[in-house]
């Protein structure tokens, strides 16, 4: 069964909804206090490219499970989807250094550090989907 | 990794449990050594607010509330260092692969300088050419046509670094590529001009000092594109003339040519072929003179043209403090006595 919530991203009210919904999951699931903050700051930090330069989108939240030989491991999934005008160059932001507004390190590939999987997808004008998990160790 | 972490998580609640008690030096000591064990570990600071909550949850059961969820602030506050550091350490390895590849380039740059000098009677000849970094933007060339001449090159591509050194290759195979025979300096840089201005980017330019000896009659001919001049010792005389050849740089325009120049060498004399890295040898009071220099080379004109070269290059990097700002390129070609 997986568990799923969907949070619409459209101020910055939304960006703390999204944070708070992968908190709860996090900790649901168990990760611990490091992984649940590492969690909602990917998740603030893709709510945020939302809100910035797509005006609205939306944040999934999942538990998902992967079998193995050797048992089950779970994680969460995190979604990050919208219609805004979507990433020219995808590799040129998954590059350290390139990100306009944040500091040091964060933006798209801290998120990619934080989390264990990373997937992007961008069409110039028709939007931009973004999915990461961390599987619980 | 997880390891890592339980065995890092033991290590701090006993060094801090020691602190808390004897509250003394040593256990300060303690904890910056293991700060330094923390970052061998690759552990990342919002792990060490972590480290922190979970030793302290331990060591006071009954801690009011709001100083465990404090603790839960200062570890979301920590997260941007957390990430910082993560770019720092990939950043770290991005370098080290670009040390390398460089490292490779340099000692094929090597590669496009002669490997020897070649043995001409009655000539003596020394050379040293040291980059200021890894890459060089200096070139020189020596080649001996099948009567013995020598045609020899200096240049100095303006610019430095992996920019120079890549436009130094095409120099290379431009020079390589012309005929056994020997080229008169003159024609021999308006070919190269064209070369270079056609091929080159824009905003990079070459100044090139050619010359041709004939060791059967000792004549020296020359041109220059907009080069450092060098300098000529006249042994009869114990002067130095300077050695300058007008002519545009290569690389500006398409139909630039250049004037040939004449030296009777005779036995004793030396030519002096230098980069501007040699002149414009900074030191604290300023650029040094062209006439130290030539004090400097008079001061070890005794010794064979290598090691004057090499001691001039030595001194002159002493004054420097042993730092060098520029490319370096020093070549003496002297007539026996
Ligand atoms: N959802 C998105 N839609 C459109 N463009 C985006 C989106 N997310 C990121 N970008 C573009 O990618 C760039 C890099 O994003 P990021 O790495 O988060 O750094 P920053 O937001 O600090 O610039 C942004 O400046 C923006 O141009
Ligand atoms: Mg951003």
């Amino acid at each position: 069964m997986s568990v799923q919530s969907s949070v619409e991203v459209h101020t910055e009210w939304g960006i703390v909804s999204a944070r708070q919904a992968g908190r709860n999951l996090a900790k649901e699931i168990g990760f611990g206090s490091v992984d649940q903050a590492r969690v909602t700051t990917a998740i603030s930090e893709l709510a945020r490219n939302i809100y910035l330069y797509a005006e609205k989108g939306e944040i999934i939240i999942e538990t998902i499970e992967q079998y193995h030989s050797s048992g089950a491991k779970k994680g969460i999934k995190i979604t990050a989807k919208d219609r805004g005008p979507g990433i020219k160059n995808i590799r040129e932001v998954m590059e350290d250094g390139f990100t306009t507004s944040g500091g040091l390190g964060a933006g798209l590939p801290g998120v990619k550090r934080l989390m264990d999987d990373f997937d992007i997808d961008s069409v110039v004008g028709e939007g931009t989907v973004i999915t990461a998990v961390k599987w619980l160790r | 990794m997880a390891d890592s972490y339980s065995l890092m998580q033991e290590q701090y609640r006993k060094i801090l449990v020691t602190y808390l008690k004897e509250k003394n030096e040593q256990g300060l000591y303690y904890a910056q050594q293991f700060s330094k064990k923390v970052l061998e570990n690759q552990i990342s600071p919002e792990e060490v607010v972590s480290l922190h909550i979970e030793a302290i949850e331990e060591l006071f059961p009954y801690m009011p509330e709001g100083a465990v969820d404090s603790f839960e602030f200062l570890l979301e506050v920590m997260m941007g260092y957390g990430l910082a550091y993560r770019e720092h350490q990939s950043l770290r390895d991005k370098q080290r692969e670009l040390e390398n590849e460089i490292n490779v380039a340099a000692s094929m740059q090597q590669t496009f300088l002669p490997k020897e000098i070649p043995f001409v009677q009655d000539l003596d000849v020394g050379v040293l050419s040291v980059p200021a970094s890894k890459m060089s933007g200096d070139y020189y060339h020596f080649v001996k046509d099948e009567n013995g001449c020598v045609g020899l090159a200096i240049a100095d591509i303006i610019g430095k670094g992996v920019p120079a050194a890549l436009c130094m290759s095409m120099i290379k195979y431009a020079m390589d590529s012309y005929p056994e025979q020997r080229l008169q300096p003159g024609a021999l840089l308006e070919n190269l001009n064209r070369v270079v201005e056609q091929n080159v980017a824009a905003n990079m330019f070459i100044t090139m000092m050619y010359g041709s000896y004939d060791p059967r009659v000792h004549h020296f001919y020359y041109s220059g594109a907009g080069h450092e001049p060098g300098f000529y010792y006249n042994y009869a005389e114990d002067s130095f003339d300077e050695l300058s050849a007008k002519g545009v740089v290569l690389g500006i325009r398409r139909d630039s040519s250049f004037l040939e120049y004449h030296k009777k060498v005779e036995p004793g004399d030396f030519i002096v072929l230098l980069s501007d890295g040699v002149t414009e040898c900074r030191t604290d009071d300023g650029f040094i003179e062209r006439e130290e220099i030539t004090n400097l080379i008079r001061q070890y004109k005794h010794l064979p043209a290598q090691q004057l070269v090499e001691n001039v290059f030595y001194q002159l990097e002493k004054l420097q403090g042993f730092q060098l700002r520029d490319d370096f390129t020093l070549i003496i070609i002297r007539r026996e006595v």
